[in-house]
This record gives C-alpha cells, sequence and structure tokens, in this order.
C-alpha cells in the first residue's frame, strides 16, 4: 500500500499542503471559494509541525497495526476489510479520545464541541496522487509503496 | 461441528472474528453470547442510560457483521460448561457444541459484596446494555440515588444519572475516587470536576445494608453506611469493580488464577482453547507480568491475536497496560501504565502543572524508558508518548521536553524521527523494528 512519506530535510514549512488539503475536501473544491465562502472552513487533515527552521509535514499514517482501529470504543476508527487505509466515521465517534490517547503520531486532533475527532487524513480518495504531495514545491512529501521508497 | 467457537460477543470475541476471516473465509465460526443483541460498544451504556444514545448507534459494527463474515451468532444463551476432553460447551439449555478451537472471552462480571439488602428491587449493577435498559426503564419518580464505587463505571453511571436530573451520592471505601486508574493529583481535580455538577462524594466510607421502604412494599429506601449514616435514596448502584467472568469454565481442566492465564499467544493451559478480553490474565509490557488489564482496546487486540493463532497462523500479543481516556463531566485525562511509583527503586518522575489552564502531566520513568503518565487537558500528544511506551523506546536525550506544553514530534531526535516517520512497519523506532513488526503481525 502506498503511503505519504514526509522530508524534514526539504520541508520549508510553506504549509501549501495544509491549503490544498483544504481544498481538495471543500464542497467547491475552488480555493477561493473554500476560504472565503465556505462556513464552517474544511480543516486541513495535514499539518506542519515546526520547531526552528525543523518543519515536516504529519497526517495519519495509516499504520499497518492501528491501535486507534484496535482501541476504539464504538467501531468509528475502522479498516475496511480489503484495505489499509484507515478511515473515520463522525457518525459512531463519540469523542471518548481513546484514539487520540494510543495513536504513536499524535496526528488525531478533537472537536471538543461535536465530542468527536476531527476530520482526518484518507488518502484522497479518486485521486491518484494526495492533494498534499502534488502541492508540494519542494517534493517534501512524497507518496510511495513502503518496499520502493529509499 | 464448527471449527471456530467463541463464547462472547464483545470486543474480545469480535476481534477474534475479524481475524479468522482474514486468514480463513471458509471455516465454520460460531459466536455464542447470553446477551440477545449484536455486538454494541459496551462504554456506551452511560449514554444510553443518560437518553443520549439508542441500541442502533450502539453497535460496534454493522448488523450485517455476522452475515458478511459467516458468523453463527447464538445469541440469548449462556454456555454453562466447557469440557476441553471432549472438545464441547455446553449451553444452558442442554445443547452441546464441539469445537475445532475454542475462544473464551467471556468478560467480566460485577463484583457484589454480601451486604444485607442487595438483592432488593431498585438495586443495580451496570457493566451490560441490560442492566441499562432496566435501571432506565425505573427511573420515574427516583430523585435521589447511591452509588458504591467511584471507580470509572460508578462515575460513568453517576454522570449519566446526574444527567437524568438525579441527585447522586458516590460513595468510595479508598480515601479519593479513581484511584485506580489516577494518582492522587488526578484524583483531586477529577473529585473537583464530579462536586461541580453536584454530585456527592463520600470518601473512606462503606455502605453495609440497603433498607427497604417502610412496610415491606418494593423499592429502596436508604443505604446505611458502616458509621450508622443513613442516605435516603430511591436507587443503589453497585458498582465496586468486576472480576473475571469464569463461570462457564469453572469446572474444567482450563488453568486459572484470577483470571484465565493465557501465554503470548493467548492460549490456555488446555489444547486449541483461547482466551482474551477481562476474564484472561495476559502480558503487561509496561510491568512484565501476566496480569488482568480489563480495558476494551486489549480485549479487541489479544481477540485479534487469538483469532490469528485459531487459524494456525502463529502472531504474538505484544501485550497490553492498563490505560484509560476519561471524559465524564468535563474532563480530558488520560492515563496509562503505572500512574504512581509502585514502590520499586530507580523510578524517575517528571511533572508538569500549569493551573490556570487546567493542564497537568506526569510521566513515570525508569532507566529512562516511560512507565506510565498521566496527562491532564492538554492531551493531543499523549499518543506520542503511548508509542515511545509501548515500544520501550530509550527517551533519556529528550525527556525533559515530554511534559512540555510544546512536546511533538519535533522533540524527538532526529534519527529517531527518521525512523518512526519513515518507512518502516511501524511502530518502528528505538530497538529492533523487525522484532517489532513480527511480534503484531505474524512470526
Amino acid at each position: 500500500m502506498k503511503r505519504i512519506y514526509p522530508k524534514e530535510d526539504v520541508c520549508i514549512g510553506c504549509r501549501l499542503c495544509e491549503v490544498h488539503c483544504v481544498v481538495e475536501h471543500s464542497r467547491s473544491k475552488d480555493i477561493l471559494k473554500a476560504f472565503k465562502r465556505e462556513s464552517p472552513r474544511p480543516v486541513p487533515r495535514v499539518r506542519v509541525r515546526e520547531d526552528g527552521p525543523l518543519s515536516f509535514a504529519v497526517q495519519c499514517r495509516h499504520c499497518p497495526e492501528p491501535y486507534c482501529v484496535y482501541s476504539c470504543l464504538t467501531g468509528a476508527m475502522h479498516r475496511k476489510p480489503d484495505g489499509g487505509v484507515v478511515h473515520h466515521d463522525p457518525e459512531r465517534c463519540v469523542g471518548c479520545w481513546t484514539c487520540v490517547m494510543v495513536c504513536p503520531f499524535g496526528v488525531l486532533t478533537r472537536d471538543v464541541a461535536n465530542h468527536c475527532i476531527a476530520p482526518k487524513c484518507d488518502l484522497c480518495p479518486g485521486r491518484s496522487t494526495p492533494a498534499c504531495v502534488a502541492a508540494c514545491p519542494n517534493e517534501a512529501l512524497v507518496y510511495a509503496e513502503e518496499a520502493s521508497y529509499a | 461441528m464448527p471449527e471456530y467457537v467463541i463464547i462472547g460477543n464483545s470486543a474480545g470475541g469480535i476481534g477474534a472474528v475479524e481475524a479468522i476471516r482474514e486468514v480463513d473465509k471458509e471455516g465454520s465460526l460460531a459466536i455464542i453470547s447470553d446477551e440477545p443483541y449484536p455486538a454494541y460498544s459496551r462504554p456506551l451504556i452511560s449514554e444510553y442510560l443518560a437518553g443520549e444514545t439508542s441500541l442502533e448507534r450502539m453497535l460496534y459494527r454493522s448488523r450485517d457483521f455476522y452475515h458478511e463474515n459467516a458468523v453463527e451468532a447464538i445469541l440469548g444463551k449462556k454456555v454453562v460448561g466447557v469440557d476441553v476432553d471432549g472438545s464441547f460447551v455446553t449451553l444452558s439449555d442442554g445443547e452441546k457444541i464441539e469445537y475445532g478451537r475454542l475462544l473464551v472471552a467471556t468478560g467480566g462480571v460485577p463484583f457484589v459484596p454480601k451486604m444485607e439488602g442487595s438483592d432488593r428491587h431498585g438495586v443495580y449493577t451496570f457493566t451490560t446494555l441490560g442492566d441499562a435498559e432496566r435501571m432506565a426503564s425505573r427511573l420515574a419518580g427516583v430523585r435521589r440515588a447511591v452509588v458504591i464505587g467511584g471507580g470509572l463505571i460508578g462515575i460513568s453511571v453517576t454522570e449519566a444519572l446526574t444527567k437524568r436530573g438525579i441527585v447522586v451520592t458516590v460513595v468510595e471505601l479508598k480515601d479519593r475516587i479513581l484511584n485506580v486508574i489516577l494518582d492522587e493529583e488526578g484524583s483531586r481535580i477529577a473529585e473537583e470536576a464530579v462536586r461541580r455538577a453536584g454530585v456527592t462524594i463520600m470518601a473512606n466510607s462503606t455502605v453495609t445494608q440497603i433498607t427497604g421502604k417502610p412496610g415491606g412494599a418494593p423499592g429502596v429506601h436508604s443505604a446505611v453506611l458502616a458509621n450508622g449514616d443513613e442516605l435516603p435514596c430511591d436507587l443503589v448502584v453497585v458498582a465496586i469493580g468486576v472480576v473475571p467472568r469464569v463461570d462457564a469454565v469453572v469446572n474444567s481442566a482450563i488453568q486459572r488464577n484470577r483470571g484465565i492465564v493465557v501465554d503470548r499467544h493467548m492460549a490456555t493451559s488446555a489444547p486449541n482453547v483461547y482466551a482474551c478480553g477481562d476474564v484472561a490474565e495476559a502480558y503487561d509490557y509496561v510491568l512484565d507480568i501476566n496480569r488482568l488489564t480489563p480495558i476494551w482496546p486489549n480485549a479487541y487486540l489479544g481477540g485479534r491475536i487469538a483469532g490469528y493463532n485459531m487459524t494456525g497462523r502463529s502472531a504474538i500479543y505484544p501485550g497490553g497496560t492498563g490505560m484509560n481516556s476519561l471524559n465524564y463531566f468535563g474532563l480530558a485525562i488520560v492515563s496509562a501504565g503505572l500512574v504512581m511509583p509502585d514502590g520499586q527503586q530507580g523510578y524517575e518522575v517528571l511533572t508538569e502543572r500549569r493551573l490556570e489552564e487546567g493542564v497537568y502531566k506526569k510521566v513515570i520513568l525508569r532507566d529512562d524508558v516511560i512507565m506510565g503518565f498521566t496527562f491532564v487537558n492538554d492531551i493531543e500528544k499523549s499518543g506520542i508518548l503511548s508509542g515511545l511506551m509501548r515500544d520501550k523506546v530509550d527517551v533519556g536525550g529528550f525527556k525533559q521536553y515530554l511534559i512540555a506544553d510544546d512536546f511533538d514530534l519535533t522533540s524527538l531526535p532526529k534519527a529517531l524521527r527518521k525512523a518512526r516517520l519513515g518507512p518502516r512497519p511501524q511502530p518502528s523506532a528505538g530497538a529492533a523494528p523487525q522484532e517489532k513488526a513480527r511480534a503484531l503481525a505474524v512470526d
């Protein structure tokens, strides 16, 4: 299965990945409308982590052994029987934060007001390359099969 | 004869079904439960009692799950015996079902101490949807309730009853509520939140008697404490604790301690018999011993590992530990592993308090490996600590950042960060990533 890998040595922290994640998951898929007209504005599912000159983008890693799925009390966090993509169903989420407690990458964020995990990376279904990877000007995000990625 | 028989239709049983069907699409599979419903999220029974959810919304898997996975669901029937020599189980109606491989995932049963009046109408336990349904149907006219036990179940039922407008008193034997999953400071923070909701907490107290209505009418009149105080109430919930539900195997040759003893394959002492979840004493990777760790995630993962092994595909349980996320009464508290040093030598405790934000963080280390942590309110990066704890990563070089308000993946040393974020089987940090990956999947 293809996954997204960050390359911190070439990430400049421009956050275009976040911008294009928002657009891809907006209703209009239009950058101006997504940011100016849609309410609530979609939240980015990828986040740039920064500490001084260090920066890299992180989203759900779709772990081969997803503790969020194993630990979910309701079945909201799940995989389809035939795929490795970790999905989140907000209809079944009750905001118990058990997945937050076990995610080894700390990428799940809480929507406290709605008692629900905020939308998470879905690897952009329908696209051959996820929007964040396609938008990165520096190839600081790579979408690759685990075995072929050096 | 079903190839696979699973006793228990909750997290462990479902975890096993999903693993078995990953490997073996054909072998016949039966799941038996004395509960009449499809698998539901047990922790949500407090939301059900509060009137905030329905069985349909509590379902752990879709209604089609059993059909899609070719599972014969034998619901509403209790297993009363397991014969490991004859390889069959006996149901309460006398039916015998042979098995090729058996999983005992019977969970726990509430512990109700001997107490005068504990069998009265109006006295409940609170671990099943049936408990919640019964209680919910009889709340009309209930104004005051006494909850015996200030653990996770006690606090969850207290919140539900409070939401229903009932005035609750929690009676706790020890000096503070949630004393198993929180340290003193965590308990104090939780107690404040619980009290703010109008709940009375009586610590260092025991209920010795539940009195009935004058004149012998059905129902509860009061709870009497050991010191003689009498708490008038219309309803009592006994939430002292849960013990492994071993009645089905009590006359079998399966080795038990407090629960059913299992190895790292989740196999019991009896051939072709596995166990997982609240009924099993399985490996705890923090304490490096087998013990009861009755939490939902461990039940699912243990069931999953058992399922693989039941198909003949060898898999090793990576272990589980005590771990809870507490979100009652507006709280956001996570605690995992040790909540306090256990008296042995060599622990290091890091703490951080940002009182104006209600933040409290504590990390317990030994030999620079995380042995436990408690985070209050600022919990979103706590999972990173879970991963480091699970993988026994040496955090010596950056431990001071673990409790910092800006702790994140950026706080990890570059090599460790690259190992964890790079194209390795996850989680893959620290020592022996290969071994780690193999331990969870297949060996």
